[in-house]
Protein backbone atom coordinates (compact mmCIF):
# COMPACT_ATOMS: atom_id res chain seq x y z
CA UNK A 1 0.00 0.00 0.00
CA UNK A 2 1.51 3.28 -1.03
CA UNK A 3 1.22 6.88 -0.07
CA UNK A 4 -1.72 7.36 -2.41
CA UNK A 5 -3.84 4.63 -0.81
CA UNK A 6 -2.96 5.93 2.64
CA UNK A 7 -4.14 9.34 1.51
CA UNK A 8 -7.65 8.07 0.87
CA UNK A 9 -7.71 6.27 4.20
CA UNK A 10 -6.78 9.47 5.97
CA UNK A 11 -8.94 11.68 3.79
CA UNK A 12 -12.33 10.03 3.51
CA UNK A 13 -13.38 9.53 7.17
CA UNK A 14 -12.90 13.13 8.34
CA UNK A 15 -14.25 14.52 5.07
CA UNK A 16 -17.43 12.45 5.34
CA UNK A 17 -17.82 13.12 9.07
CA UNK A 18 -17.37 16.87 8.84
CA UNK A 19 -19.43 16.99 5.67
CA UNK A 20 -22.32 15.13 7.25
CA UNK A 21 -22.25 16.75 10.68
CA UNK A 22 -20.90 20.22 10.04
CA UNK A 23 -21.28 21.38 6.44
CA UNK A 24 -24.61 19.74 5.55
CA UNK A 25 -26.37 20.87 8.76
CA UNK A 26 -25.32 24.46 8.08
CA UNK A 27 -26.49 24.19 4.46
CA UNK A 28 -29.75 22.68 5.69
CA UNK A 29 -30.20 25.62 8.05
CA UNK A 30 -29.50 27.94 5.12
CA UNK A 31 -32.18 26.17 3.08
CA UNK A 32 -34.61 26.20 5.97
CA UNK A 33 -34.29 29.95 6.34
CA UNK A 34 -35.92 30.27 2.91
CA UNK A 35 -38.88 28.12 3.86
CA UNK A 36 -42.07 30.19 3.95
CA UNK A 37 -43.63 28.42 6.95
CA UNK A 38 -43.66 25.28 9.10
CA UNK A 39 -46.47 23.60 7.14
CA UNK A 40 -45.89 20.35 5.30
CA UNK A 41 -43.54 17.44 5.60
CA UNK A 42 -39.79 17.86 6.07
CA UNK A 43 -39.01 16.19 2.79
CA UNK A 44 -41.62 18.08 0.87
CA UNK A 45 -39.79 20.62 -1.22
CA UNK A 46 -40.70 24.19 -0.67
CA UNK A 47 -40.78 27.22 -2.90
CA UNK A 48 -37.89 29.37 -1.64
CA UNK A 49 -39.26 32.53 -0.11
CA UNK A 50 -37.67 35.54 1.46
CA UNK A 51 -40.47 36.23 3.92
CA UNK A 52 -38.48 35.13 7.01
CA UNK A 53 -35.73 37.59 6.18
CA UNK A 54 -38.28 40.27 5.35
CA UNK A 55 -39.86 39.82 8.75
CA UNK A 56 -36.48 39.80 10.43
CA UNK A 57 -35.25 42.93 8.67
CA UNK A 58 -38.49 44.84 9.11
CA UNK A 59 -39.02 44.09 12.79
CA UNK A 60 -37.12 46.61 14.82
CA UNK A 61 -36.98 44.61 18.02
CA UNK A 62 -34.77 41.87 16.52
CA UNK A 63 -32.31 44.41 15.20
CA UNK A 64 -32.29 46.23 18.51
CA UNK A 65 -31.55 42.98 20.32
CA UNK A 66 -28.74 42.13 17.89
CA UNK A 67 -27.36 45.64 18.36
CA UNK A 68 -27.69 45.36 22.15
CA UNK A 69 -25.91 41.98 22.08
CA UNK A 70 -23.12 43.49 19.98
CA UNK A 71 -22.84 46.43 22.40
CA UNK A 72 -22.70 44.05 25.36
CA UNK A 73 -20.04 41.99 23.62
CA UNK A 74 -18.11 45.19 22.89
CA UNK A 75 -18.28 46.30 26.51
CA UNK A 76 -17.30 42.82 27.70
CA UNK A 77 -14.36 42.42 25.36
CA UNK A 78 -12.99 45.93 25.95
CA UNK A 79 -13.27 45.46 29.73
CA UNK A 80 -11.62 42.06 29.54
CA UNK A 81 -8.75 43.43 27.44
CA UNK A 82 -8.22 46.50 29.63
CA UNK A 83 -8.29 44.42 32.82
CA UNK A 84 -5.97 41.75 31.46
CA UNK A 85 -3.37 44.07 29.93
CA UNK A 86 -1.70 44.85 33.30
CA UNK A 87 -1.72 41.12 34.09
CA UNK A 88 0.03 40.31 30.83
CA UNK A 89 2.44 43.17 31.47
CA UNK A 90 3.22 41.89 34.93
CA UNK A 91 3.73 38.33 33.68
CA UNK A 92 5.78 39.44 30.71
CA UNK A 93 8.12 41.90 32.39
CA UNK A 94 8.01 41.21 36.13
CA UNK A 95 7.16 37.50 36.28
CA UNK A 96 10.84 36.52 36.07
CA UNK A 97 11.45 32.82 36.67
CA UNK A 98 8.05 32.31 38.30
CA UNK A 99 6.06 33.28 35.23
CA UNK A 100 5.10 29.66 34.54
CA UNK A 101 3.65 29.23 38.01
CA UNK A 102 1.79 32.57 37.84
CA UNK A 103 0.35 31.60 34.50
CA UNK A 104 -1.00 28.29 35.82
CA UNK A 105 -2.45 30.17 38.80
CA UNK A 106 -4.27 32.47 36.39
CA UNK A 107 -5.47 29.72 34.08
CA UNK A 108 -6.75 27.22 36.65
CA UNK A 109 -10.13 29.01 37.05
CA UNK A 110 -10.38 29.18 33.28
CA UNK A 111 -9.84 25.43 32.99
CA UNK A 112 -12.70 24.56 35.32
CA UNK A 113 -16.10 24.10 33.76
CA UNK A 114 -17.60 27.16 32.13
CA UNK A 115 -21.12 26.27 33.26
CA UNK A 116 -19.97 25.85 36.85
CA UNK A 117 -18.21 29.21 36.95
CA UNK A 118 -21.32 30.90 35.59
CA UNK A 119 -23.40 28.96 38.11
CA UNK A 120 -21.07 30.12 40.88
CA UNK A 121 -21.87 33.72 39.95
CA UNK A 122 -25.59 32.98 39.96
CA UNK A 123 -25.23 31.72 43.51
CA UNK A 124 -23.11 34.71 44.46
CA UNK A 125 -25.43 37.36 43.01
CA UNK A 126 -28.93 36.05 43.86
CA UNK A 127 -31.40 37.77 46.23
CA UNK A 128 -30.74 35.02 48.75
CA UNK A 129 -27.28 34.66 47.40
CA UNK A 130 -23.89 34.85 48.98
CA UNK A 131 -23.16 38.55 48.45
CA UNK A 132 -26.54 39.64 49.79
CA UNK A 133 -26.47 37.37 52.79
CA UNK A 134 -22.95 38.50 53.55
CA UNK A 135 -23.92 42.18 53.30
CA UNK A 136 -26.89 41.60 55.61
CA UNK A 137 -24.84 39.51 58.02
CA UNK A 138 -22.23 42.26 58.17
CA UNK A 139 -25.06 44.77 58.73
CA UNK A 140 -24.11 46.75 55.68
CA UNK A 141 -27.62 46.55 54.31
CA UNK A 142 -31.00 45.46 55.67
CA UNK A 143 -32.83 44.69 52.47
CA UNK A 144 -31.34 42.26 49.94
CA UNK A 145 -30.15 43.99 46.78
CA UNK A 146 -32.29 42.70 43.92
CA UNK A 147 -30.39 44.59 41.26
CA UNK A 148 -27.50 42.12 41.29
CA UNK A 149 -28.98 39.23 39.34
CA UNK A 150 -31.17 38.83 36.24
CA UNK A 151 -30.14 41.83 34.22
CA UNK A 152 -27.60 42.78 31.59
CA UNK A 153 -25.04 43.97 34.15
CA UNK A 154 -24.94 40.50 35.69
CA UNK A 155 -24.27 39.02 32.25
CA UNK A 156 -21.51 41.54 31.55
CA UNK A 157 -19.87 41.03 34.95
CA UNK A 158 -19.97 37.23 34.67
CA UNK A 159 -18.59 37.15 31.15
CA UNK A 160 -15.77 39.60 31.89
CA UNK A 161 -14.85 37.36 34.80
CA UNK A 162 -14.93 34.28 32.58
CA UNK A 163 -12.80 35.85 29.82
CA UNK A 164 -10.01 37.64 31.71
CA UNK A 165 -7.56 34.70 31.85
CA UNK A 166 -8.23 33.91 28.20
CA UNK A 167 -7.68 37.51 27.05
CA UNK A 168 -4.35 37.64 28.88
CA UNK A 169 -2.74 34.94 26.70
CA UNK A 170 -2.47 36.69 23.31
CA UNK A 171 -1.39 39.97 24.95
CA UNK A 172 1.31 38.12 26.88
CA UNK A 173 2.44 36.39 23.68
CA UNK A 174 2.83 39.79 21.98
CA UNK A 175 4.68 41.34 24.94
CA UNK A 176 7.10 38.42 25.15
CA UNK A 177 8.07 38.98 21.53
CA UNK A 178 9.26 42.52 22.18
CA UNK A 179 13.01 42.77 21.86
CA UNK A 180 14.26 44.07 25.23
CA UNK A 181 17.18 45.87 23.60
CA UNK A 182 14.65 48.31 22.13
CA UNK A 183 14.10 49.67 25.65
CA UNK A 184 17.83 50.03 26.22
CA UNK A 185 18.24 51.82 22.91
CA UNK A 186 15.35 54.14 23.72
CA UNK A 187 16.76 54.85 27.18
CA UNK A 188 20.21 55.57 25.70
CA UNK A 189 18.59 58.05 23.37
CA UNK A 190 16.95 59.74 26.32
CA UNK A 191 13.37 58.42 26.24
CA UNK A 192 11.67 58.50 29.61
CA UNK A 193 9.86 55.36 30.88
CA UNK A 194 6.39 56.62 30.01
CA UNK A 195 7.59 57.64 26.58
CA UNK A 196 9.11 54.18 26.11
CA UNK A 197 5.86 52.58 27.14
CA UNK A 198 3.79 54.64 24.73
CA UNK A 199 6.19 54.38 21.80
CA UNK A 200 7.44 50.79 22.17
CA UNK A 201 5.24 48.65 24.40
CA UNK A 202 1.86 49.87 23.22
CA UNK A 203 2.42 49.68 19.45
CA UNK A 204 4.24 46.35 19.61
CA UNK A 205 1.59 44.77 21.84
CA UNK A 206 -1.22 45.92 19.55
CA UNK A 207 -1.51 42.64 17.56
CA UNK A 208 -1.96 40.77 20.85
CA UNK A 209 -4.48 43.28 22.12
CA UNK A 210 -6.49 43.03 18.90
CA UNK A 211 -6.32 39.23 18.96
CA UNK A 212 -7.55 39.22 22.57
CA UNK A 213 -10.37 41.58 21.64
CA UNK A 214 -11.61 39.39 18.79
CA UNK A 215 -11.10 36.14 20.71
CA UNK A 216 -13.50 37.47 23.34
CA UNK A 217 -15.86 39.44 21.11
CA UNK A 218 -16.67 36.70 18.59
CA UNK A 219 -17.86 33.99 21.01
CA UNK A 220 -19.60 36.56 23.22
CA UNK A 221 -21.95 37.85 20.50
CA UNK A 222 -23.24 34.30 20.07
CA UNK A 223 -23.52 33.64 23.79
CA UNK A 224 -26.77 32.16 25.11
CA UNK A 225 -25.87 30.13 28.19
CA UNK A 226 -24.74 32.94 30.49
CA UNK A 227 -27.81 35.08 29.78
CA UNK A 228 -29.94 32.00 30.41
CA UNK A 229 -28.39 31.51 33.87
CA UNK A 230 -27.71 34.99 35.22
CA UNK A 231 -29.48 37.28 32.74
CA UNK A 232 -33.10 36.27 33.13
CA UNK A 233 -35.63 37.75 30.71
CA UNK A 234 -34.18 41.26 31.06
CA UNK A 235 -30.68 40.05 30.25
CA UNK A 236 -31.53 38.06 27.09
CA UNK A 237 -29.21 38.21 24.15
CA UNK A 238 -29.77 37.46 20.46
CA UNK A 239 -28.80 33.80 20.95
CA UNK A 240 -31.57 33.30 23.52
CA UNK A 241 -34.21 34.39 21.01
CA UNK A 242 -32.85 31.89 18.47
CA UNK A 243 -33.17 29.21 21.12
CA UNK A 244 -36.77 30.30 21.83
CA UNK A 245 -37.77 29.96 18.18
CA UNK A 246 -36.63 26.33 18.21
CA UNK A 247 -38.05 25.37 21.60
CA UNK A 248 -40.95 27.48 22.86
CA UNK A 249 -42.16 29.14 19.67
CA UNK A 250 -41.36 26.28 17.26
CA UNK A 251 -40.85 28.57 14.27
CA UNK A 252 -37.83 26.87 12.77
CA UNK A 253 -37.64 28.78 9.47
CA UNK A 254 -37.54 32.11 11.29
CA UNK A 255 -35.06 30.76 13.84
CA UNK A 256 -32.90 29.56 10.93
CA UNK A 257 -32.97 33.00 9.34
CA UNK A 258 -31.91 34.59 12.65
CA UNK A 259 -29.21 31.98 12.98
CA UNK A 260 -27.95 32.69 9.45
CA UNK A 261 -27.66 36.39 10.25
CA UNK A 262 -25.57 35.52 13.31
CA UNK A 263 -23.38 33.10 11.33
CA UNK A 264 -22.75 35.67 8.59
CA UNK A 265 -21.97 38.36 11.16
CA UNK A 266 -19.48 36.06 12.89
CA UNK A 267 -17.76 35.10 9.64
CA UNK A 268 -17.44 38.75 8.63
CA UNK A 269 -15.89 39.53 12.02
CA UNK A 270 -13.42 36.67 11.60
CA UNK A 271 -12.47 37.95 8.14
CA UNK A 272 -11.86 41.44 9.55
CA UNK A 273 -9.84 39.95 12.41
CA UNK A 274 -7.62 37.87 10.14
CA UNK A 275 -7.05 40.95 7.96
CA UNK A 276 -5.90 42.98 10.95
CA UNK A 277 -3.86 40.37 12.74
CA UNK A 278 -1.20 38.04 11.46
CA UNK A 279 -1.89 34.99 13.62
CA UNK A 280 1.47 33.43 12.81
CA UNK A 281 3.16 36.36 14.54
CA UNK A 282 1.53 35.39 17.81
CA UNK A 283 1.81 31.64 17.61
CA UNK A 284 5.55 31.40 17.06
CA UNK B 1 14.94 46.78 31.23
CA UNK B 2 11.27 47.33 31.87
CA UNK B 3 9.45 50.56 31.68
CA UNK B 4 8.02 50.58 35.16
CA UNK B 5 10.70 49.43 37.58
CA UNK B 6 8.50 49.37 40.61
CA UNK B 7 6.56 46.14 40.23
CA UNK B 8 4.58 46.46 43.45
CA UNK B 9 1.37 48.02 42.05
CA UNK B 10 1.31 45.51 39.20
CA UNK B 11 1.98 42.65 41.54
CA UNK B 12 -0.81 43.66 43.92
CA UNK B 13 -3.16 44.10 40.98
CA UNK B 14 -2.27 40.63 39.74
CA UNK B 15 -2.83 38.97 43.09
CA UNK B 16 -5.99 40.99 43.76
CA UNK B 17 -7.42 39.75 40.50
CA UNK B 18 -6.31 36.20 41.21
CA UNK B 19 -8.17 36.42 44.54
CA UNK B 20 -11.31 37.61 42.73
CA UNK B 21 -11.03 34.81 40.19
CA UNK B 22 -10.83 32.20 42.94
CA UNK B 23 -13.47 33.75 45.18
CA UNK B 24 -16.56 32.11 43.62
CA UNK B 25 -14.77 28.75 43.57
CA UNK B 26 -13.84 29.05 47.25
CA UNK B 27 -17.39 30.11 48.10
CA UNK B 28 -18.76 27.07 46.27
CA UNK B 29 -16.44 24.83 48.21
CA UNK B 30 -17.36 26.41 51.56
CA UNK B 31 -21.07 25.96 50.98
CA UNK B 32 -20.59 22.37 49.87
CA UNK B 33 -19.45 21.50 53.41
CA UNK B 34 -21.85 23.84 55.23
CA UNK B 35 -24.76 22.14 56.98
CA UNK B 36 -27.44 24.75 56.18
CA UNK B 37 -29.62 24.18 53.10
CA UNK B 38 -29.71 27.90 52.38
CA UNK B 39 -26.65 29.46 50.92
CA UNK B 40 -26.32 32.27 53.40
CA UNK B 41 -23.93 33.60 55.96
CA UNK B 42 -23.09 32.88 58.72
CA UNK B 43 -21.85 29.38 57.91
CA UNK B 44 -23.63 26.89 60.14
CA UNK B 45 -21.35 23.97 60.65
CA UNK B 46 -19.29 21.38 58.93
CA UNK B 47 -20.88 18.44 57.13
CA UNK B 48 -20.17 15.86 54.45
CA UNK B 49 -23.89 15.14 54.07
CA UNK B 50 -24.20 16.78 50.68
CA UNK B 51 -21.47 14.62 49.27
CA UNK B 52 -23.16 11.51 50.69
CA UNK B 53 -26.58 12.47 49.28
CA UNK B 54 -24.87 13.06 45.97
CA UNK B 55 -23.83 9.46 45.65
CA UNK B 56 -27.28 8.27 46.67
CA UNK B 57 -29.03 10.02 43.79
CA UNK B 58 -29.90 7.60 41.02
CA UNK B 59 -30.68 10.21 38.35
CA UNK B 60 -27.50 12.07 39.08
CA UNK B 61 -25.29 9.03 38.75
CA UNK B 62 -27.03 8.13 35.52
CA UNK B 63 -26.31 11.59 34.10
CA UNK B 64 -22.69 11.24 35.19
CA UNK B 65 -22.48 7.92 33.38
CA UNK B 66 -24.11 9.54 30.30
CA UNK B 67 -21.48 12.26 30.26
CA UNK B 68 -18.68 9.74 30.63
CA UNK B 69 -19.97 7.68 27.70
CA UNK B 70 -20.40 10.75 25.50
CA UNK B 71 -17.01 12.20 26.45
CA UNK B 72 -15.19 8.90 25.88
CA UNK B 73 -16.84 8.22 22.53
CA UNK B 74 -16.56 11.73 21.16
CA UNK B 75 -13.00 12.35 22.37
CA UNK B 76 -11.71 9.11 20.84
CA UNK B 77 -13.46 9.83 17.52
CA UNK B 78 -12.27 13.43 17.52
CA UNK B 79 -8.69 12.38 18.29
CA UNK B 80 -8.71 9.88 15.43
CA UNK B 81 -10.26 12.24 12.88
CA UNK B 82 -8.30 15.28 14.05
CA UNK B 83 -5.02 13.39 13.75
CA UNK B 84 -5.97 12.31 10.23
CA UNK B 85 -6.63 15.92 9.23
CA UNK B 86 -3.40 17.03 10.92
CA UNK B 87 -1.39 14.46 8.93
CA UNK B 88 -3.05 15.54 5.69
CA UNK B 89 -2.50 19.20 6.52
CA UNK B 90 1.20 18.86 7.31
CA UNK B 91 2.32 16.07 4.98
CA UNK B 92 0.17 16.14 1.85
CA UNK B 93 -0.63 18.55 -0.94
CA UNK B 94 -4.03 18.17 -2.56
CA UNK B 95 -6.66 20.34 -4.15
CA UNK B 96 -9.43 20.18 -1.56
CA UNK B 97 -7.01 20.75 1.33
CA UNK B 98 -8.32 24.26 1.98
CA UNK B 99 -11.89 23.02 2.25
CA UNK B 100 -11.02 20.15 4.59
CA UNK B 101 -8.88 22.27 6.91
CA UNK B 102 -11.52 25.02 6.91
CA UNK B 103 -14.24 22.52 7.86
CA UNK B 104 -12.02 21.18 10.64
CA UNK B 105 -11.15 24.60 12.11
CA UNK B 106 -14.42 26.49 11.65
CA UNK B 107 -16.30 24.74 14.50
CA UNK B 108 -14.03 26.79 16.76
CA UNK B 109 -15.54 29.98 15.36
CA UNK B 110 -19.16 29.15 14.53
CA UNK B 111 -21.29 30.09 17.57
CA UNK B 112 -22.47 27.03 19.48
CA UNK B 113 -26.08 28.13 19.22
CA UNK B 114 -25.81 28.15 15.41
CA UNK B 115 -24.24 24.69 15.31
CA UNK B 116 -26.80 23.41 17.82
CA UNK B 117 -29.67 24.69 15.69
CA UNK B 118 -28.17 23.28 12.48
CA UNK B 119 -27.64 19.81 13.97
CA UNK B 120 -31.09 19.95 15.56
CA UNK B 121 -32.55 20.51 12.08
CA UNK B 122 -30.46 17.71 10.56
CA UNK B 123 -31.54 15.16 13.14
CA UNK B 124 -35.17 16.26 12.88
CA UNK B 125 -35.16 15.94 9.09
CA UNK B 126 -33.54 12.50 9.28
CA UNK B 127 -36.01 11.51 11.99
CA UNK B 128 -33.21 10.58 14.36
CA UNK B 129 -34.26 10.81 18.00
CA UNK B 130 -32.11 13.07 20.06
CA UNK B 131 -29.96 11.00 22.39
CA UNK B 132 -26.46 10.57 23.73
CA UNK B 133 -25.39 9.66 20.20
CA UNK B 134 -26.49 13.02 18.79
CA UNK B 135 -24.73 14.87 21.62
CA UNK B 136 -21.61 12.79 20.99
CA UNK B 137 -21.64 13.62 17.28
CA UNK B 138 -21.87 17.35 18.06
CA UNK B 139 -19.03 17.10 20.58
CA UNK B 140 -16.82 15.30 18.07
CA UNK B 141 -17.26 18.23 15.68
CA UNK B 142 -16.38 20.90 18.27
CA UNK B 143 -13.46 18.95 19.78
CA UNK B 144 -11.84 18.26 16.41
CA UNK B 145 -10.21 21.71 15.99
CA UNK B 146 -8.42 21.34 19.33
CA UNK B 147 -7.00 17.98 18.27
CA UNK B 148 -5.96 19.39 14.91
CA UNK B 149 -4.14 22.31 16.54
CA UNK B 150 -2.36 20.22 19.18
CA UNK B 151 -1.31 17.35 16.91
CA UNK B 152 -0.59 19.70 13.99
CA UNK B 153 1.77 21.75 16.16
CA UNK B 154 3.65 18.57 17.09
CA UNK B 155 3.91 17.48 13.46
CA UNK B 156 5.22 20.90 12.51
CA UNK B 157 7.82 20.56 15.24
CA UNK B 158 9.68 17.62 13.77
CA UNK B 159 11.43 17.21 10.50
CA UNK B 160 9.74 15.30 7.66
CA UNK B 161 13.20 14.12 6.61
CA UNK B 162 13.01 11.43 9.31
CA UNK B 163 10.11 9.93 7.40
CA UNK B 164 11.96 10.25 4.11
CA UNK B 165 14.91 8.43 5.65
CA UNK B 166 12.65 5.57 6.73
CA UNK B 167 11.17 5.32 3.23
CA UNK B 168 14.64 5.43 1.64
CA UNK B 169 15.56 2.49 3.83
CA UNK B 170 12.70 0.52 2.33
CA UNK B 171 9.75 1.08 4.65
CA UNK B 172 6.45 1.62 2.85
CA UNK B 173 4.36 4.62 3.86
CA UNK B 174 1.92 2.88 6.24
CA UNK B 175 4.87 1.30 8.06
CA UNK B 176 6.58 4.68 8.28
CA UNK B 177 3.39 6.15 9.73
CA UNK B 178 3.09 3.38 12.29
CA UNK B 179 6.75 3.05 13.26
CA UNK B 180 8.05 6.61 12.92
CA UNK B 181 5.27 9.19 12.88
CA UNK B 182 2.83 7.71 15.40
CA UNK B 183 5.38 7.25 18.20
CA UNK B 184 6.52 10.84 17.67
CA UNK B 185 3.07 12.36 17.84
CA UNK B 186 1.75 10.00 20.52
CA UNK B 187 2.22 12.46 23.44
CA UNK B 188 0.39 15.15 21.47
CA UNK B 189 -2.41 12.70 20.70
CA UNK B 190 -2.80 11.83 24.39
CA UNK B 191 -2.87 15.52 25.28
CA UNK B 192 -5.37 16.19 22.50
CA UNK B 193 -7.54 13.30 23.64
CA UNK B 194 -7.65 14.60 27.23
CA UNK B 195 -8.47 18.08 25.96
CA UNK B 196 -11.26 16.69 23.77
CA UNK B 197 -12.54 14.72 26.75
CA UNK B 198 -12.84 17.81 28.97
CA UNK B 199 -14.37 19.85 26.13
CA UNK B 200 -17.11 17.25 25.86
CA UNK B 201 -17.54 16.57 29.57
CA UNK B 202 -18.16 20.24 30.39
CA UNK B 203 -20.14 21.12 27.31
CA UNK B 204 -23.62 22.49 27.93
CA UNK B 205 -24.81 24.70 25.06
CA UNK B 206 -24.95 21.90 22.46
CA UNK B 207 -26.02 19.21 24.90
CA UNK B 208 -29.06 21.19 26.05
CA UNK B 209 -30.33 21.23 22.47
CA UNK B 210 -29.40 17.70 21.49
CA UNK B 211 -29.66 15.51 24.60
CA UNK B 212 -33.38 14.74 24.37
CA UNK B 213 -34.48 12.61 27.28
CA UNK B 214 -30.99 11.49 28.30
CA UNK B 215 -29.42 14.43 30.12
CA UNK B 216 -25.67 14.70 30.37
CA UNK B 217 -24.10 15.90 33.61
CA UNK B 218 -24.20 19.66 32.88
CA UNK B 219 -27.75 19.46 31.49
CA UNK B 220 -28.92 17.59 34.59
CA UNK B 221 -27.18 20.11 36.82
CA UNK B 222 -28.89 22.95 34.99
CA UNK B 223 -32.28 21.29 35.43
CA UNK B 224 -31.72 20.90 39.16
CA UNK B 225 -30.87 24.57 39.74
CA UNK B 226 -34.60 25.32 40.06
CA UNK B 227 -34.89 23.33 43.29
CA UNK B 228 -33.53 25.43 46.13
CA UNK B 229 -33.32 22.56 48.59
CA UNK B 230 -31.15 20.54 46.20
CA UNK B 231 -28.71 23.38 45.70
CA UNK B 232 -26.08 22.31 48.27
CA UNK B 233 -25.96 18.85 46.67
CA UNK B 234 -25.47 20.45 43.27
CA UNK B 235 -22.70 22.59 44.69
CA UNK B 236 -20.98 19.54 46.12
CA UNK B 237 -21.30 18.03 42.66
CA UNK B 238 -19.87 21.17 41.11
CA UNK B 239 -16.85 21.00 43.40
CA UNK B 240 -16.20 17.37 42.46
CA UNK B 241 -16.58 18.15 38.76
CA UNK B 242 -14.17 21.06 39.00
CA UNK B 243 -11.58 18.87 40.70
CA UNK B 244 -12.12 16.16 38.08
CA UNK B 245 -11.79 18.30 34.97
CA UNK B 246 -8.93 20.27 36.48
CA UNK B 247 -6.98 17.07 37.12
CA UNK B 248 -7.48 16.04 33.51
CA UNK B 249 -6.42 19.42 32.15
CA UNK B 250 -3.30 19.50 34.31
CA UNK B 251 -2.37 15.99 33.15
CA UNK B 252 -2.95 17.06 29.53
CA UNK B 253 -0.66 20.08 30.01
CA UNK B 254 1.99 17.88 31.63
CA UNK B 255 1.88 15.36 28.81
CA UNK B 256 2.12 18.14 26.23
CA UNK B 257 5.16 19.72 27.91
CA UNK B 258 7.07 16.45 28.35
CA UNK B 259 8.69 16.39 24.99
Amino acid sequence: MDRRATFWMLYLPPLLWLGAFFLIPLLLMFAFSFRPDMRGDFFQLWQPALNQYEKLFSTGSYWRLLWTSAQMALLISISAVVLSFPIAYFLGFHGKQRVGFYLVLLLVPFWTSYLLRVMAWKIMLGTEGVINSFLMYANLTHEPLTALLYNRNAVVLTLVYVWIPFATLPILAALQRIDVSLFEAAADLGARPLHQFLRITVPLSLPGVLAAFFMVFIPTVGEYVTPLLVGGSRGSMYGNIIQDFFTKAANWPFGSAMSMVMLMGTLILVLIATRLINLKDLLE
Amino acid sequence: MTTFRNSFPLKSYFFGLIALLYLPIVVLFLFSINSNTFLSFPLQGFTFDWYQKLFASEALLRSARNSLVVALGSSLTATLMGTMVALLMMRYQFRSKGLLVAMAVLPLIVPYIVLAVALFLLFSVLNIDRSLLTVGIAHTVVALPYVLLIVGARLAGFDASVEEAAMDLGADYPTTLRRIVLPMIAPAMVSAWLTAFTVSFDEFALALFLAGTQPTFPVYLYGQLRFANRLPIMIALAVLMMIGTLTLVLIAERVRRVE
